[in-house]
């Protein structure tokens, strides 16, 4: 009889707990992008196809699978880098990173026609002007995607590098003169 | 010297080779031949840039307004002699990378006539605020290196309801005697300003801190402060970093400022013996802030000396008049050893922040031959902030900029003790720059990052409105054709 009880209770129990975890499993559903729409909320959103990928939510998912380093991003620099690196919980080596040279596109005002195609693609609206006017680019919104360079029939707006001025000058790294160590040839050395 | 170290009230610090007696004996040159040409950098302050308020070619007179100061925080600039303005242009600023800066060129007539001023008979019958203005209108900034302005500190005092006033005496720089002169010469100008500063903050007492290694300047100090009992004159040990204002404030008040406030917020304000005397002469004579006494030492310098010079000399002129072996010139440092900058070239103007310019040989430097950390901790036990120098020079060596600023990156004041002390010459204050540089370039990149998402988001949301609008007129314009054919049709019936 306390068999029979025993089974079920025990059935009783594992089809009730069954139940919950099948409801709990359709409505607690967690969708496995999340992390994709984090990494897209942490890019810049310009969709400038800088990294190779058609834009910033195809560049999180390659992120997320693994087939993207997190320095992909040149406009996000290595500030971005790592903040991605600390979201996906990877060991980051900035230490190979060669950190882009900054560019900033600049309208050469004898060869403007004034055709406002620039403008038009800019995805920051860091270009203003209007048609037959000379346009001209605001440094600070410029993000150096090119896209404008592109367009542009006369070839006036060209990359500059950004200018060095009072104001942007930062020490230098200092350069380091010890030799790397290298485990095996120093095992060598001193054995 | 041992209940020194034992002391609760100085951390860190070491006692640095001083090197004063190459000046320190020597009274304040006064015959530097005015030069042809003065160059005026429009900044030469913490805050925005003043804005040039003259042509070229304009007359001015010594003391004449040049430049007036922009926003909450800034300084204006004055003519430190009088002649004709020839240039604003750019030019090479005083900076380690020496890149241009907007900078004002006056063409000395020779006479050095003094603007016109109207004097205030008693300037304790001022009211305080009135005290701050006329310091902010006379362009003093903070002398000893620090070029806050001034005024702005006063106003901050009166705010924040201070009760005592430091005055830095301590010149705790090496080779640097320029506040050491000053006191033991114009001993009574500076207490003067003291009380002038005491009244334009609201203030009740004065403590004057002079390094022990100045027994002159504090005799002197100390009579011209006998008549006022409400100012003191101190005498505190001779340790670098003892001019650091949170170090002076510890040992003279024991009062600890807290990390990222001001020390007015405890009750206390700093102030340069140098400010001191500069308020006296804006506020007794109606003199701007036009020049400056500089100490110009060093091994390359044959006639090291103490000369007051108008601002905007070049260095290459107060070179000339000093004998500087050019041959035997290593490295050339603006302000003291320590903490100074090393220039590029001496085509550059002397600013308000120019304490010293030295000349140094190849022995006075240290080896640059860099050596692997042995971990002696050295460079903690002096760290006057208490912080961990040879671990947030590992992180950065690395890259973990995090983790450097985690161990109190932003809390280093760049004094050079950890530099100094290190048997390995390892260059800790410039991994310290470089990474604090950095921080501060990934903040702005992340702050720009941030505003590129909003002017796309802008961009986006009016790119659909547009569409939107356009939509909505095609369907008006389509719908006001098919009316149109609509009547012409109930025309053509009727008809």
């Amino acid at each position: 009889m306390y068999v029979l009880y025993a089974i079920i209770s025990l059935t009783l129990l594992g089809l009730f707990l069954g139940l919950l975890l099948g409801i709990a499993g359709k409505y607690l559903k967690v969708e496995s992008s999340a992390i994709v729409d984090e990494l897209e909320a942490l890019m810049p959103g310009s969709q400038c196809g800088q990294c190779g990928f058609p834009g910033c939510r195809p560049a999180a998912e390659a992120l997320a699978a693994g087939q993207a380093p997190a320095t992909l991003c040149p406009p996000g620099g290595s500030a971005l880098a790592e903040q991605i690196a600390a979201l996906l919980g990877i060991d980051l080596d900035l230490n190979d990173v060669k950190e882009p040279e900054a560019l900033v596109a600049r309208v050469s005002e004898a060869t403007c026609t004034g055709c406002t195609r620039c403008f038009k693609v800019c995805p920051t609206d860091a270009i203003v002007g209007a048609p037959k006017q000379i346009h001209a680019v605001v440094a600070d919104a410029c993000i150096a995607c090119e896209k404008c360079v592109a367009v542009c029939p006369t070839e006036c707006l060209q990359m500059h590098p950004v200018e060095v001025t009072l104001r942007n000058w930062r020490w230098p790294k200092p350069t380091l003169d010890i030799p790397a160590r290298t485990p095996g040839i120093r095992s060598n050395a001193l054995c | 010297m041992l209940n020194l170290f034992g002391s609760k009230r100085i951390r860190g610090g070491v006692h640095a080779e001083e090197h004063k007696s190459l000046t320190s004996a020597q009274a304040i040159a006064t015959d530097f031949p005015l030069p042809k040409r003065l160059y005026i950098p429009v900044q030469q302050h913490v805050g925005k840039p003043a804005e040039p308020v003259i042509k070229v070619g304009e007359q001015v007179l010594k003391g004449q307004l040049l430049a007036h100061s922009q926003g909450m925080v800034s300084a204006p600039v004055h003519a430190p002699s009088s002649g004709i303005i020839i240039d604003v242009n750019e030019y090479p600023a005083p900076h380690p990378s020496a890149l241009p800066i907007r900078t004002i060129v006056l063409e000395t007539d020779g006479n050095d006539k003094w603007l016109e001023s109207i004097l205030v008979a008693d300037p304790f019958t001022l009211s305080p605020e009135d005290i701050s203005l006329r310091v902010g209108a006379a362009g003093i900034v903070g002398m000893g290196g620090a070029t806050f302005p001034t005024a702005v500190k006063l106003n901050m005092g009166r705010e924040n309801k201070i009760h005592t006033l430091l005055i830095n005496g301590a010149e705790c720089e090496p080779y640097l005697t320029c506040d050491d002169r000053l006191m033991q010469e114009r001993a009574e100008q500076i207490i003067d300003g003291v009380r002038i500063m005491l009244h334009g903050m609201e203030a009740g007492d004065a403590i004057v801190a002079i390094e022990d290694n100045k027994p002159e300047a504090f005799a002197a100090m100390l009579t011209a402060a006998l008549p006022y009992p409400f100012i003191s004159v101190r005498q505190i040990p001779t340790r670098y970093p003892m001019g650091w204002d949170r170090q002076l404030i510890r040992y003279i008040t024991g009062l600890e400022v807290p990390v990222g406030s001001s020390s007015s917020e405890i009750g206390v304000t700093i102030h340069n013996v140098g400010t001191a005397y500069a308020v006296h002469n804006a506020i007794r004579h109606g003199q701007a802030l036009v020049s400056r006494i500089v100490t110009v030492s060093g091994g390359a310098v044959i006639k090291p000396v103490n000369v007051e010079v108008p601002l905007g000399t070049l260095i290459s002129d107060l070179f000339n008049f000093c004998h500087v072996r050019p041959d035997i010139t290593a490295r050339i440092i603006m302000g003291g050893p320590m903490m100074g900058d090393s220039l590029p070239h001496i085509n550059l103007p002397v600013v308000k922040a120019t304490s010293g310019i030295l000349a140094l040989t190849q022995s006075e430097l240290k080896s640059a031959d860099e050596q692997p950390c042995i971990r002696c901790a050295r460079c903690v036990s002096v760290c006057p902030a208490g912080l961990l120098p040879l671990d947030m020079a590992n992180n950065i060596r690395n890259n973990q900029l995090d983790a450097a600023v985690d161990l109190g990156l932003k809390d280093c004041i760049s004094c050079g003790t950890c530099s100094y002390v290190c048997p390995s010459n390892i260059p800790l204050v410039h991994y310290f720059k470089y990474a604090s540089g950095e921080v501060m370039a990934r903040q702005q990149a992340q702050h720009k990052s941030e505003q590129t998402k909003r002017l796309m988001d802008d961009r986006n949301a009016r790119m659909e409105r547009i569409a939107r609008q356009q939509q909505e007129e095609e369907a008006a314009r389509l719908a006001a054709k098919a009316e149109r054919e609509r009547k012409k049709a109930e025309q053509g019936e009727a008809a």
